[in-house]
């Protein structure tokens, strides 16, 4: 499959992936479940709600989008997997994961857990690669050691020597040049794409049942964007793990993922397989962020489509429907919280006035 | 290029020596007073009075006196005291070991105080716990080094009578009295120092702790602890070098009050007693002495950041 080298690319449509092949879009509800996020909060100490009801599943070797504007959730809702939530916020509900066919299938909650049994399970059964490989790594240790470290945590190899041949396997894995010269290197050696592939690398040392990919791109020239996602595609298809791929680019998760969930103020608004969200958004807000990606479209004075309004800051969106204060199309029932609506096929969306009601074709604008 | 940055570092630091000597000389030479007139005391004669200023060198020009005094120093002859008419040299020489065990005692004191602290501090900054701590030392860092020795003398020496009051003895001659008169002075100067540094190493954590590279680790699977033992330390240790280097120049300069405080026979003491005597030959050499320490110093911190941290060692 062919990705788009920029973030913006000519149109969603286009980008989509070729789902001939490998289509897999049914069967997801049939794969054996990876992660569970259920009913997940959010909330500051001083009582500010950043997250509210989130549910999703994954399932092995799916390959999840999660996408919205800044201040939607996204990283929050990553770091609430990984259990590593900065200080100050706390998290309810239920996260579990589980790493089917790979030993001790049990699941594992990763919301109030202890530290002890979390970081167990951290670099494991999940990984992560964060969005600024700049400061990802430890300036003052060289790459090899940082890559064998998780596997030496987690007794994945037997000792410091093959854990060390392991970690100059997966550096050239994931195409670092001389790879035993490298693994001698410090981070300041590489460049930024280079360290984010050395994070990728140390996140797929224990061949995790899950990899969540917080915007691994978005700090990367665009030159080297499509090379890094392309690594991230074949380290988790290699190992069957489950991907979930936070981003504003939709055009990326086009490319990438099977299915997509569309985050704002803190909750999921719609959710469903990649072709079916955007060929035919249901919720008003991601009608909106199609609608922003295609630059093609433009309106009468030449300027780009956007959304109106701003993003509120965290915690402070509107009650009832988050996205009412920014939607033409809200009204007085949109103050009350809008209904999940299933509506088949793992699709859903959570909007009183959604696109495909009445006038299905009208509405997707020309 | 490792190699170049070294001898670049050292061409300044000889070049700092340098310009330091300089404004020591100056500034022993504008100081009002004759030292012949005031050796001989006040009902000496003029010829007298001329007699030494020769046998001092006095009566030669101030380049000249500088360019001998300099030579001096090289040749590790650093003259003759005004007063005892004695050389100087043999004198420091006795006194450095008893400086250097002072002040090397009460770093050690003031590492074991502080790296813990620091820690605990850091690691329990949001709790009841850490701020007691970080008010504790606040209270050592405002105590002056002075008022500690005398607390400590009042408490450990005239109450308890644990432990001498004051006094010297050479670890050769008698090592437990020894010992025993080196816990005051190396507590005093020790403890003070080990609350400031501590604020140093606190914060240092707390910035480490919130790096990036923490959460990676713990990402691995790393706890929390382990993460800062493994990825924090070092990381943190070139800002407490830094303090450690300064607060270690602070020792020194506080060594030269304890000396007094505890009767000590070391440099410290060998300065302020000259200053009384007005042996300006003696305080000139002792002050040099100090700054080259000083200077020495910071020369060893700049080679160990680079030694520390990679980074430093491909930029010039």
């Amino acid at each position: 499959m062919k990705l788009p080298t920029t973030s913006r690319a000519d149109s969603v449509e286009k980008a989509m992936p070729d789902t001939s092949g490998d289509s897999s879009e049914p069967e997801h509800q049939s794969r054996r479940e990876v992660l569970n996020v259920r009913d997940l909060s959010v909330r500051t100490d001083s009582g500010l709600q950043l997250l509210d009801n989130v549910s999703f599943t994954l399932g092995e070797g799916e390959r999840v989008g999660l996408i919205g504007e800044s201040g939607s959730g996204k990283s929050l809702t990553a770091l609430s997997i990984m259990a590593l939530l900065p200080d100050g916020v706390q998290a309810g509900g239920s996260v579990q994961l589980r790493r089917p066919g790979r030993g001790d299938d049990v699941a594992k909650e990763m919301v109030g857990g202890r530290e002890r049994e979390l970081s167990q399970v951290r670099g494991k059964d999940v990984a992560m690669v964060f969005q600024e490989p700049m400061t990802a790594l430890n300036p003052t240790m060289r790459v090899g050691k940082q890559v064998s470290e998780s596997m030496l945590i987690h007794g994945t190899r037997p000792d410091r020597r093959s854990a060390y041949a392991a970690a100059v396997a997966l550096l050239d894995a994931v195409g670092i040049p001389n790879p035993a010269e490298a693994a001698r290197a410090y981070p300041h050696h590489f460049s930024g794409g280079q360290r984010q592939r050395i994070v990728l690398a140390l996140a797929l040392a224990n061949d995790p049942a899950l990899l969540v990919c917080d915007e691994p791109t978005t700090a990367l020239d665009v030159t080297v964007q499509a090379r890094v996602v392309n690594l991230i595609l074949r380290g988790v298809q290699e190992r069957n793990s489950a991907l979930l791929f936070v981003t504003h680019d939709l055009a990326l998760v086009a490319s990438i993922c099977e299915r997509v969930i569309v985050m704002y103020g803190g909750r999921i608004v719609e959710t469903g397989p990649v072709r079916d969200v955007f060929t035919r958004p249901q919720h008003r807000y991601t009608q909106g962020l199609v609608g922003a990606s295609d630059v093609r479209k433009t309106d009468e004075r030449g300027r780009l489509t956007t959304i109106p309004g701003t993003v509120p800051p965290a915690g402070r969106f509107p009650d009832g429907c988050v996205f009412r204060n920014r939607c033409s199309h809200a009204t007085a029932s949109c103050s009350q919280t809008p209904e999940w609506t299933p509506t088949g096929d793992g699709k859903g969306h959570a909007c009183f006035h959604p696109v495909g009601e009445g006038h299905p074709t009208a509405e997707r604008g020309a | 290029m490792l190699l170049w940055n070294l001898a670049r570092r050292t061409g300044i630091f000889v070049a700092t020596l340098l310009a330091s000597s300089i404004v020591v000389f100056g500034l022993m030479a504008v100081l009002p007073g004759d030292p012949a007139r005031v050796a001989l005391g006040l009902n000496a004669t003029d010829s007298d009075v001329a007699h030494l200023r020769e046998q001092f060198g006095l009566d030669q020009s101030l380049p000249e006196r500088y360019l001998d005094w300099l030579r001096g120093l090289i040749t590790l002859h650093p003259g003759t005291s005004y007063v005892t008419q004695t050389a100087i040299g043999p004198e420091i020489a006795t006194r450095i070991p008893v400086t250097l065990i002072l002040v090397g005692a009460s770093m050690l004191v003031a590492i074991a105080v502080a790296i813990p602290l620091g820690t605990v501090m850091a690691l329990r900054h949001r709790r009841a716990s850490g701020l007691a701590l970080s008010a504790l030392s606040q209270v050592g860092v405002a105590v002056p080094t002075f008022l500690a020795g005398i607390l400590l003398v009042t408490l450990f020496a005239v109450r308890l009578g644990w432990l001498p009051s004051s006094g010297w003895t050479s670890p050769q001659d008698d090592f437990e009295m020894f010992a025993r008169q080196l816990v005051l002075p190396a507590l005093a100067l020790g403890l003070c120092q080990g609350a400031i540094i501590a604020r140093y190493v606190r914060s240092s954590i707390l910035d480490v702790l919130r790096q990036d590279y923490i959460r990676t680790a713990r990402a691995k699977g790393r706890q929390p602890a382990q993460a800062l033992i493994h990825h924090g330390l070092r990381n943190a240790a070139v800002p407490v070098v830094t303090a450690l280097a300064l607060q270690l120049v602070y020792l020194l300069l506080g060594a030269v009050v304890i000396e007094r405080v505890f009767v000590i026979p070391g440099i410290g003491s060998l300065l302020t007693d000259s200053v009384g005597l007005r042996d300006l030959n003696v305080v000139q050499d002792v002050v040099m002495l100090l700054v080259a320490a000083v200077l020495v110093i910071n020369l060893v911190v700049d080679i160990l950041y680079v030694i520390i941290d990679p980074r430093l060692r491909a930029a010039s």
